[in-house]
């Protein structure tokens, strides 16, 4: 094998480099695993595919955590960007094994692997969402969030502002949470005024900014008035609006920061109620079995309007009276 | 479909198709340069991410886009010195070290933003060569107008590039001799042509057009976040390809794709696609560029030193 | 592999080792584990601009990838899709195909595996996994054959056409998986459905092989499919005639091979190892269903490109491609540990910046270690620097060689010498052809 000097060489080097490095390490490192099993501390990791300052999904559940650290002597530790699915298995798994008592994987996409890690880790709880489902498992909670709510009551608000009656809805992919939410926009547009035109498409991507991006150029140069659209990558279709002056609607996350001229209003959630059901639940020993929803009702959602952006009174009256009546049951927005 | 083919959302399609190409068609070009000269470079992306984060931080920091896409262009100089110290001064395997400079610049382009501007915030472009310049008396051409006439400067830029480096390349002597390094480095050497200085000056244009690129994508989305760029450097090295290793052909295909893309998006927002078939739609771009190819007529060979290090004798 | 050409280059070596002791020492033996102390201190630096501490990190990192039984399953269970993909590189890039397309074949092996399981989930396991792997392979051998068939008889390079199906293969699975193959067992009434397919048949999954960790039968699978295609390139007619088409394609075709089918036939059974590999990734899971984020990267992590420089690293050696996925697994699998380790968040682009250096590095450095160890002209060794290109020579393809230069009659001047570069009489004839195109 004549090559196999110069592979054997680099291959072995290679590990003798790892090898190196671990004794280095080992000698100066300090173990810090401690299983306790009634935690005054509750170690809490949070596995989420964006970055934790998204001003969508992930943010928000970073939020609550972090303001609940204090309050519930927390220990956290956050993964964030695991949009590989198989990684943030490996770091769900990594997180069990340390013994941590509470993972908390904040993708729909990550559903099967709690369905699999939960019952191989039945003393670690779990908590996972969006997701209507627990899997029947004692140790899962689920989370999930009615966004068709707010949608509808801001897809309400942007049928009476739109003057040319054209509104554009863009989403990542038709499912799930940006299902929910667009779908109740387009619903409560067409609502308040059956006339609009409510383009609605979706770009195939949760991360591509610039279709994002493109996708709202494009509803602009149609006439489109106002915005909305859902995940991460909508920061790109905000920029849009704020350089075309065109009024939009945040979900998930207060986003006027972003166009503090433009955002009319932002259906944000707050999960911090959730997590405090949970962590109590935990700390009485109930490690599962739950699943929560925030409404608009119970809190978890609310319309923050940007007092930056002149919306008329009558508007905001009409859309804090459709969210009166979808409280009240009044009005079921659409699934 | 009616509502398509009115002239006013017609021109605007068009208008954003040629907006979306230019990033590509910038990238390419450079590339097109490189490769010529011999070296394959395929840490494009990383560059264009680099890039477009310098552009956007100073942007941020300063308020002005013209300062951004100076500093762009310096990280694409920059990457360019190293991009060719690897492989044209030690003569590293070409495929492998642009995955890792790719690789290492989609990381450290996160890590930057993360830690230097963690909240995304969108950069203020308003007014200005960077929004539209509009071309005196053209510009009132109806459709053609909006169209062709009222786009960015970098969009301009990547245009008139085209019958620029045609001339560079195929009618100066600096031309000839990249063309000599890229097809046979030893005889070029044997003349006198420098074959490093040559392939250093072809690599370094190429990643400062990079490095444009990736300012100019900043500009079209108006915000950073981690992986802008969603592999548009992948596809501009392979509008290379398809464009034969000349100007005007990767200019036709990052127009083709860019242009694509843009009536794709425009039948999705109208409607025209049922939302069904929104994700099967989205491969247009793609399957279109190599059907094109697939059916055209004219093969090109690349350059025969392609990704062969030189070394004298 | 013969062992004269072995000891030839022995003495090649020593007769062409000017240099002083140590720096031939540190050149043969130091130089490469420098590059990745290098990468490894650079990402130190950074580790410790972010204000956490690097020492941690690599701790973690080592004893994330290689602790213990555990880590070590998670790293060669990681190293699967990385083997797999490498061994279909090695393949084509043998036969100067450029396979960029291995993301996108990943996703079309998942998709034809994953449907096939939920068209038949009641067959038994003996029947259902084999049948499972082999629909995998034939989707990424589909996604392989077309960019195949368009280079060979319509010209089409493929770096081009494997990157352009890249984006059709993750559109589809976006289109299949929130459409088609969407999980409607589950009632998902408040939040709209997950764009994944259900549970698949427990009949299917890849049984675990060491209970208590993760380590399933894919990773022998894949180590056999290595040694096969290893066989396959040294010892068949097929091999000989990739590596003789890799070779020239003229001086092949003038021997009378046909090379229009090999370079189709060498892209397809790449793209079948990178179908196999999401097979793995999707049956092999935690999670054992398929699941998109919209993108390519999170079903296959980027295994396609990582692959490719996994291949390269291992010098297109099936056989060192096994070592090669598992320590760059290790790597993988140990910068989640160092992420978790180090508690900053960021710390998934410090690990992505990492690796990164580390290829620069080790890639960078092993050229220069090349190239001060052996003059140039020398008869050297199989150099990974010759790749990508039309026609890199190693020393036991002489055989190919020798067949391709007796039929092209061209003799010595078609020998491309690794680091020499002598006036090519064919480069520069096509030079001429070039200018009426």
């Amino acid at each position: 094998m004549n090559i196999s000097f110069t592979r054997t060489r680099w291959l072995a080097a290679g590990a003798a480099v790892l090898i190196l490095a671990a004794g280095c390490g080992s000698s100066s490192a300090t173990p810090t695993a401690a299983s306790s099993h009634a935690p005054p501390v509750l170690k809490v990791a949070l596995i989420t595919p964006s970055a934790t300052n998204d001003l969508a999904f992930s943010q928000a559940m970073y939020a609550a955590l972090q303001s609940l650290q204090a309050k519930d002597d927390l220990k956290i530790s956050v993964q964030d960007n695991m949009f590989v699915v198989s990684d943030a298995a490996n770091a769900m798994q990594e997180f069990a094994s340390q013994g941590y008592n509470l993972i908390i994987a904040n993708g729909s996409q990550y559903g099967s692997t709690v369905q699999q890690l939960a019952a191989k880790y039945p003393k670690v709880s779990f908590a996972w969402g969006t997701a209507g489902s627990t899997y029947g498992l004692k140790n899962v909670f689920a989370y999930q969030a009615a966004a068709n709510e707010g949608g509808y009551v801001q897809g309400y608000m942007a049928g009476l502002l739109s003057k040319k009656k054209v509104i554009g809805v863009i989403g990542p992919i038709n499912v799930g949470d940006a299902q929910l939410y667009t779908g109740g926009f387009k619903a409560g547009a067409l609502a308040a005024d059956q006339h609009a035109t409510v383009h609605l498409s979706f770009t195939g991507s949760f991360s591509d900014v610039s279709l994002m991006a493109s996708a709202a150029k494009s509803y602009v140069s149609e006439g489109a008035d106002v915005l909305t659209g859902s995940s991460q990558s909508v920061v790109g279709a905000i920029g849009v609006a704020k350089s075309d002056n065109v009024a939009w609607f945040g979900t998930q996350w207060d986003q006027s920061s972003l166009a503090p001229a433009d955002v009319v209003s932002s259906q944000a959630y707050n999960w911090v109620p959730v997590l405090s059901q949970i962590f109590t639940a935990i700390r009485a020993g109930k490690l599962g079995g739950a699943t929560y929803t925030i409404t608009l009702k119970n809190g978890g959602e609310k319309i923050e309007f940007n007092p930056g952006y002149q919306l008329p009174a009558s508007v905001k009256a009409a859309g804090e009276s459709v969210a009166g009546k979808i409280e009240s049951g009044a009005i079921t927005p659409p699934q | 479909m009616s509502h398509f083919f009115t002239a006013a959302v017609l021109s605007a399609t068009i208008a954003s198709g040629i907006a979306l190409g230019a990033p590509l068609l910038l990238a390419a070009l450079g590339e097109t340069v490189g490769q010529r000269s011999g070296v394959l470079n395929l840490g494009v992306d990383g560059i264009m991410l680099l890039a477009a984060f310098g552009a956007y931080l100073v942007a941020l920091r300063t308020g002005s886009i013209g300062w951004g896409v100076l500093v762009a262009l310096a990280i694409g100089v920059v990457m360019g010195l190293i991009t060719a110290f690897i492989n044209v001064t030690i003569g590293a395997e070409q495929g492998i070290s642009g995955i890792g400079i790719y690789i290492a610049a989609l990381g450290l382009s996160g890590l930057l933003f993360e830690r230097y501007v963690g909240t995304p915030t969108p950069i203020t472009n308003s007014r200005g060569p960077f929004v539209a310049v509009h071309i005196p008396l053209l510009d009132r051409i109806p459709y053609l107008g909006t169209m062709l006439f009222k786009q960015n400067i970098l969009v301009y830029a990547a245009l008139l590039l085209v019958p620029a480096l045609t001339y560079v390349l195929h009618h100066t002597t600096y031309g000839m001799n990249v063309h000599a390094a890229g097809e046979n480095p030893a005889a070029a050497d044997s003349l006198g042509v420098s074959v490093t200085r040559v392939r250093y000056t072809a690599v370094i244009f190429g990643s400062t057009m990079a490095g444009l690129a990736g300012a100019s994508l900043l500009i079209l989305d108006g915000i950073f976040q981690e992986n802008l760029t969603q592999g548009a450097g992948f596809i501009a090295v392979a509008l290379v390809y398809f464009g034969g290793w000349r100007p005007a052909g990767v200019a036709l295909g990052a127009l083709l794709y860019g242009l694509t893309g843009s009536v794709i998006l425009t039948w999705k927002t109208l409607g025209i696609i049922p939302l069904s078939l929104s994700d099967l739609a989205a491969t247009a771009p793609a399957v279109i560029v190599v059907l094109a190819l697939l059916f055209l007529v004219g093969r090109y060979r690349q350059p025969a030193a392609l990704g062969k290090p030189y070394r004298r004798q | 592999m013969s062992q004269p050409e072995g000891a030839s280059r022995g003495r090649a070596l020593a007769a062409a080792a000017p240099l002083g002791g140590w720096r031939a020492v540190f050149n043969r033996w130091l130089i490469l584990p420098a590059a990745a102390i290098g990468a490894l201190v650079i990402g130190a630096v950074i580790i410790a601009a972010m204000g956490a501490n690097p020492l941690t990190g690599y701790h973690a990192l080592i004893s994330g990838a290689f602790g213990g039984s555990y880590q070590l399953a998670s790293t060669a269970v990681k190293a699967v899709p990385l083997l797999l993909v490498g061994v279909g590189i090695c393949i084509s890039f043998r036969a100067n195909v450029l396979n960029i397309g291995g993301e996108g074949q990943l996703v079309m092996g998942g998709l034809a595996s994953a449907a096939t399981a939920l068209v038949l989930p009641n067959l038994p396991g003996f029947v259902l996994i084999p049948l499972v792997l082999l629909a995998g392979a034939a989707g990424g051998a589909i996604w392989g054959a077309i960019p195949g068939a368009f280079k060979a008889y319509r010209g089409v390079n493929e770096v081009l056409s494997t990157i352009m199906l890249n984006l059709v293969a993750v559109q589809l699975m976006n289109y299949l998986l929130a459409g088609p193959m969407i999980d409607r067992t589950e009632s998902f009434a408040v939040v709209g459905r997950i764009p994944q397919t259900r549970l698949l048949s427990p009949n299917s999954w890849l049984p675990i092989i060491v209970p208590g960790t993760q380590l399933h039968l894919g990773v022998v699978i894949a180590v056999l499919v290595a040694v096969a295609a290893w066989v396959l390139l040294r010892q068949t007619g097929f091999g000989f005639r990739i590596r003789a088409v890799g070779l020239s394609t003229d001086a092949a075709s003038y021997a009378g091979m046909a090379v229009k089918r090999t370079t189709m036939l060498a892209l397809t059974l790449s793209g079948a190892m990178c179908g196999l590999a999401g097979t793995m990734l999707v049956f092999g899971s935690i999670s054992h269903r398929m699941v998109t984020d919209g993108s390519l990267t999170g079903f296959t992590g980027s295994d396609g490109y990582y692959g490719i420089v996994v291949a390269l690293f291992a010098g297109l050696s099936p056989l060192w491609t096994i070592l090669s996925a598992f320590l760059f697994g290790g790597l993988l699998v140990g910068g989640v540990s160092m992420g978790i380790a180090l508690n900053v968040p960021y710390s998934s682009d410090l690990v992505t910046t990492i690796v990164g250096l580390i290829v620069c590095f080790v890639v960078a450095l092993d050229a220069v270690r090349r190239r001060s160890g052996l003059p140039a002209g020398a008869a050297g060794p199989a150099s990974v620097r010759e790749l990508l290109t039309r026609g890199w020579l190693r020393r036991d393809d002489a055989r190919a060689t020798a067949v391709a230069q007796a039929a092209s009659g061209q003799g010595a001047a078609e020998q491309p010498v690794p680091g020499q570069a002598s006036p090519e009489p064919a480069a520069a004839a096509d030079q001429a052809g070039e200018a009426q195109p």
